[in-house]
């Protein structure tokens, strides 16, 4: 970044950082997605996890526009609870739910993975309040009005040259075109 | 009243990546881990998403939508290896899918 416009991004920097919501915005997005999360992983009818798991990425794409990146958050409302979780709920529709709600939910080895579930928050734990030195507390404001621009720039490139990202952004499309394959050649009965 | 940091951020991501692999370490219906699954992807996506905005480039959101195009695919792979694991055995806990066990 140049200093002309580093200090033209410092300019536009506030003293704290709440230009679009006070944090109180922030603390009841967070604790509606974890609150939500805790309801994905103990909930016995799957059809009531998906639909917090709904609740989790609608809270998660509210903290998106709280940090500037709205066209993410769209993608987030469009792809993830629009067609991702339809396609769970179709699955859950074709498996019979009435069987599984009733039998054991948790596997025989539960107390294992939750010990080493704990471990990973231990260590995420040791590490955040070890490391919290080397987060800057100021955030830098992106330009919100110019973030999808700015997005396709970089995926499909500007003023003719190809952008940073577009050969991956055509791997990404080949991936999604095995997955389709993949998905449709093994819900096939016959071949 | 604190400001909000890319550390908050950091440690919400941390929370509901912690719920997700409990999910995915103790759940027994298959469907449930893949959710869990996809708790996880988010947050990672969420800490990609503060990362961009603390060095104020945006590198960190195109990194998130290429881990959104990951999700889709692993769901809709996942999902299909889960329809054609009911068809031929009619469960869809993960303690019972042992097919390649011998």
């Amino acid at each position: 970044m140049n200093p002309a416009m580093n200090s033209a991004v410092t300019s536009t920097m506030n003293a704290g950082m709440a230009p679009i919501a006070t944090p109180w915005f922030f603390y009841a997005l967070a604790g509606l997605a974890v609150a939500s999360g805790v309801a994905v992983i103990t909930r016995r009818n799957a059809v009531h996890a998906a639909l917090a798991l709904i609740v989790t990425l609608l809270s998660v794409a509210g903290l998106y526009l709280m940090l500037y990146a709205p066209f993410v958050a769209g993608v987030q409302i469009i792809v993830y609870a629009g067609g991702i979780m339809v396609l769970f709920l179709f699955v859950i529709m074709l498996v019979n739910i009435e069987r599984s709600s009733k039998e054991r939910q948790f596997n025989r080895m539960w107390p294992v993975g939750l010990a080493a579930a704990c471990a990973l928050m231990a260590l995420f734990v040791s590490a955040f309040t070890k490391g919290r030195t080397l987060f800057p507390d100021r955030m830098i404001s992106l330009p919100e009005s110019s973030n999808t621009q700015q997005i396709a720039g970089m995926l499909y490139g500007e003023a003719g040259r190809m952008g940073q990202y577009t050969f991956a952004f055509e791997i990404a499309s080949l991936l999604l075109l095995v997955a389709i394959l993949g998905a449709v050649i093994m819900t096939k009965k016959k071949i | 009243m604190v400001p909000i940091t890319t550390f908050h951020y950091l440690v919400v991501a941390a929370a509901l990546f912690v719920l997700g692999v409990i999910g995915v370490l103790t759940r027994r219906n298959v469907v449930i881990v893949l959710m869990s699954i996809e708790l996880i992807l988010n947050a990672v996506n969420l800490n990609l998403v503060a990362f961009s905005r603390m060095w104020g480039n945006l590198h960190g959101q195109v990194f998130a939508i290429f881990v959104t195009v990951d999700a889709a695919a692993e769901a809709a792979v996942g999902l299909g290896i889960l329809i054609a694991f009911f068809r031929n055995k009619e469960t869809i806990n993960v303690d019972e899918i042992d097919l390649l066990k011998w």
